[in-house]
């Protein structure tokens, strides 16, 4: 036994495959904890309304304006120092092309020199002047830039006031600048938000721990069930054979999908939680377990170790838990992983056609697959709200998938090559 | 030869043990039926230390687990103790099996390879009823059935079967039949992979323990030499038919079927003096 574990830890495709699980499973455990609370609660209301909010670090506008306490002192600088920053070239022709219609000199001057213009400019514009050769339209466009050239440098303050009278109106200039650890409320959104404003990342972690759960769960019906009929059919076979084979075809003939479809319907929306719904995938794919187990069981029986337990006088019981169990041990072990690996995917498909946990209280990655298509995520480029999510579910089977193989190496060594 | 004539002993008298009269097993793979067994009578009496002999495929072991009730009969009818034998329930098997035993042909399959051969052994002393032993008892018990064997408990303890050669493997399991000291046994080629000189002496203590407790030993081999030196009678077996059957000496020495007659030719030394270690 010891030794077989240390052999399945040597096989390199068990061991990356265990170490991308049993990550993703620590992160879904240790996540929740550092950062505590409702993963389906709005954390976030962007401009506007029920729309997907991309990934970034937002502040709130409220705790933005209400907390400058710190005055980073912008007004060491000059205005034409903030002005050149707003000089654009288009805007920079068109003041050229005023100066030389009023004939002003442009001799000596650095066109080049944002604040040189500007001076210049300022010395020399006058809005009632007519300039040769331009039009009414294109003295109203140096009007305009004009009026921009001098609103940049002196915007006129935000009052922000509140309600409750006794707080002053304080005035918010646009040069008041404050360090992001001083504003209360940030939200760092990595992977932006769904439509409902809800933290994606979070929404995420908390739907991977729901649906390795639900893995697990079918993972552990389907993989008793099939256990328990497979050794069954296979060692008392007889009448107990044929019965368990007669339903274990009914199950195989029709496809477990459309079983699982047509259950997922009856149930009704309101009694489907995420656990009935991992119930109800066990409960339709034990058969391929039972088949296989059958099989070994049945080359297994006839072997001499059994026989000479029998003539030891070893009841049935017994003579199954230690002279069959151990040699399919391990071929159960790998069927558990498959199990658990296609009863995450079956979830995943099931939600995407609306026939999954019909749950607003919890998150399960089909769900949420099933929540950014209903809300067109696809369709809006909001590659945040399904991405990671496939990326996720693409991982998870991945990795116990590889797990599998490794298994597989280990167990039958007659693959390796 | 005189050695072994002076043992042998006419067991016709003895009250039958296992009888089978038109014993058959076919087995149907596809469209093709072997007939692994094909309607043979015999008739083993208590004490009787019988050989059945017969080449590779001819169904000696296919008999043997009928004999032991883990293959159903295709067809005939097996007497247990001068009555039909009954074997419907669990209950009656398991009442049947605690009198029978065997050594079944591959050592290499007999063991459960997850349990340590202790296990086999402290098995069948619980078996024997003695649970509840002291383990110093027990550990002796399980040290003298492995010196019957050649085999040293102290070097085997604690390992598990695969880490055995298929010699070490059959002396155990010749050393189960030393703790359990069965009414029957069957033995299927038991001594195949035991170098001839261990061999001599281990028949010669299962000989010796069939002495002592009367067990009835049906001894199942492809060789002829070795079954004469310890048969009281023998039955040759040809693609599941017994062609003859009788007497040791009787059958080897008169031979009158075509095949026994072939297979003693193929044995070089059969009429000269037995020498025990060409056994
Ligand atoms: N489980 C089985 N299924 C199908 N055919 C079988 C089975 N067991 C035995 N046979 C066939 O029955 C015949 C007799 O086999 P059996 O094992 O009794 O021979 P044997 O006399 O013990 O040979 P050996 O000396 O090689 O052990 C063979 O032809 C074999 O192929
Ligand atoms: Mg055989």
């Amino acid at each position: 036994m010891k030794n077989t574990i240390r052999q399945v830890f040597h096989s390199p495709k068990f061991v990356i495959g265990f170490v991308i699980f049993f990550g993703i499973l620590l992160l879904s455990i240790i996540y929740p904890l550092v950062h505590p609370g409702d993963p389906l609660e709005s954390v976030f209301i962007g401009s506007d309304r029920g729309s997907f909010t991309p990934p970034g670090t937002y502040f709130s506008l409220y705790d933005a304006a209400s907390s400058f306490r710190t005055n980073l002192n912008p007004k060491s600088k000059t205005a034409a120092d903030r002005a050149t920053i707003s000089i654009s070239d288009e805007q920079r022709v068109r003041m050229i092309t005023w100066l030389t219609a009023m004939e002003v000199s442009l001799d000596g001057v650095d066109t080049t020199d944002d604040a040189a213009l500007l001076e210049i400019w300022k010395a020399n514009y006058d809005e009632s002047a007519k300039p040769k050769g331009m039009t009414k339209s294109e003295r109203n466009a140096c009007k305009r830039l004009n009026s921009d050239l001098n609103s940049s440098g002196k915007e006129s303050p935000l009052k922000v006031a509140s309600e409750d009278e006794s707080v002053k109106i304080k005035d918010i200039d646009p040069m008041n600048y404050v360090p992001v650890n001083q504003v209360r409320s940030v939200i760092r959104l990595p992977l932006g938000t769904d439509n409902f404003g809800r933290d994606v990342l979070k929404e995420l972690v908390s739907a991977i721990g729901t649906s390795l759960l639900i893995g697990l769960v079918a993972g552990v019906i389907a993989t008793l069930i099939g256990l328990v009929f497979g050794l069954l059919s296979g060692y008392v076979g007889g009448l107990v054979d044929d019965i368990i084979m007669f339903i274990t075809n009914i199950f195989t003939v029709i496809p477990s999908f459309i079983l699982l479809i047509l259950i997922n319907y009856s149930i009704g929306q309101e009694a489907r939680g995420a656990m009935v719904v991992a119930v109800v995938i066990g409960l339709t794919s034990w058969t391929w377990t039972t088949r296989s187990v059958r099989s070994q069981v049945i080359s297994l029986r006839n072997r001499d170790h059994v026989n000479l337990s029998k003539l030891s006088g070893h009841s049935l019981f017994r003579i199954v838990m230690t002279d069959i169990l151990p040699y399919i041990a391990s071929y159960v072990v790998m069927a558990f992983i498959l199990q658990i690996s296609s009863a995450i995917l079956s979830e995943a498909q099931l939600s995407l056609l609306g026939l999954g946990p019909s749950t607003t209280k919890t998150a399960t990655l089909g769900l949420m697959m099933n929540w950014a298509m209903l809300y067109s995520a696809h369709l809006g480029g909001s590659w945040w709200a399904y991405f990671p999510v496939i990326g996720v579910i693409a991982l998870i089977s991945f990795s116990l998938n590889l797990m599998n193989t490794g298994l597989d190496q280990v167990f039958n060594p007659t693959l390796r090559d | 030869m005189s050695e072994t004539t002076s043992t042998r002993r006419d067991f016709s008298k003895a009250p039958s043990c296992l009888k089978g009269v038109g014993v058959t097993r076919y087995f149907h793979t596809g469209k093709i039926t072997t007939k692994a067994v094909d309607h043979v009578d015999f008739d083993f009496h208590e004490g009787e230390l019988v050989s059945i002999v017969g080449e590779s495929g001819s169904g000696k072991t296919t008999l043997s687990k009928m004999l032991l009730g883990l293959l159903k009969e295709t067809d005939g009818q097996i007497y247990y103790q001068g009555k039909p034998r009954d074997i419907s329930s669990r209950a009656k098997l398991k009442e049947y099996w605690s009198g029978i035993q065997a050594i079944f042909q591959d050592p290499f399959s007999s063991f459960n390879t997850f349990n340590k051969i202790d296990t086999v052994l402290l098995d069948c002393i619980n078996m024997r009823g003695g649970k509840n032993l002291p383990k110093e008892k027990k550990n002796e018990m399980m040290t003298e059935a492995c010196s019957f064997v050649n085999l040293k408990f102290a070097e085997l303890t604690n390992k598990y079967p695969f880490e055995l050669s298929g010699g070490q493997m059959q002396r155990l399991m010749i050393a189960r039949i030393f703790l359990l000291k069965p009414k029957i046994l069957l033995a299927d080629e038991p001594t195949s992979m035991i170098d001839a000189c261990s061999r001599a002496t281990i028949l010669d203590m299962l000989l010796q323990l069939r002495d002592e407790i009367g067990m009835t030993v049906i001894f199942i081999t492809h060789d002829i030499g070795l079954a004469y030196y310890i048969s009281d009678s023998i039955y040759i077996m040809e693609h599941g038919k017994f062609v003859e059957s009788g007497g040791a000496d009787e059958v080897i020495l008169h031979p009158q079927a075509p095949y026994t007659k072939r297979l003693i030719s193929d044995v070089p030394k059969i009429h000269e003096v037995w020498d025990l270690s060409t056994v």
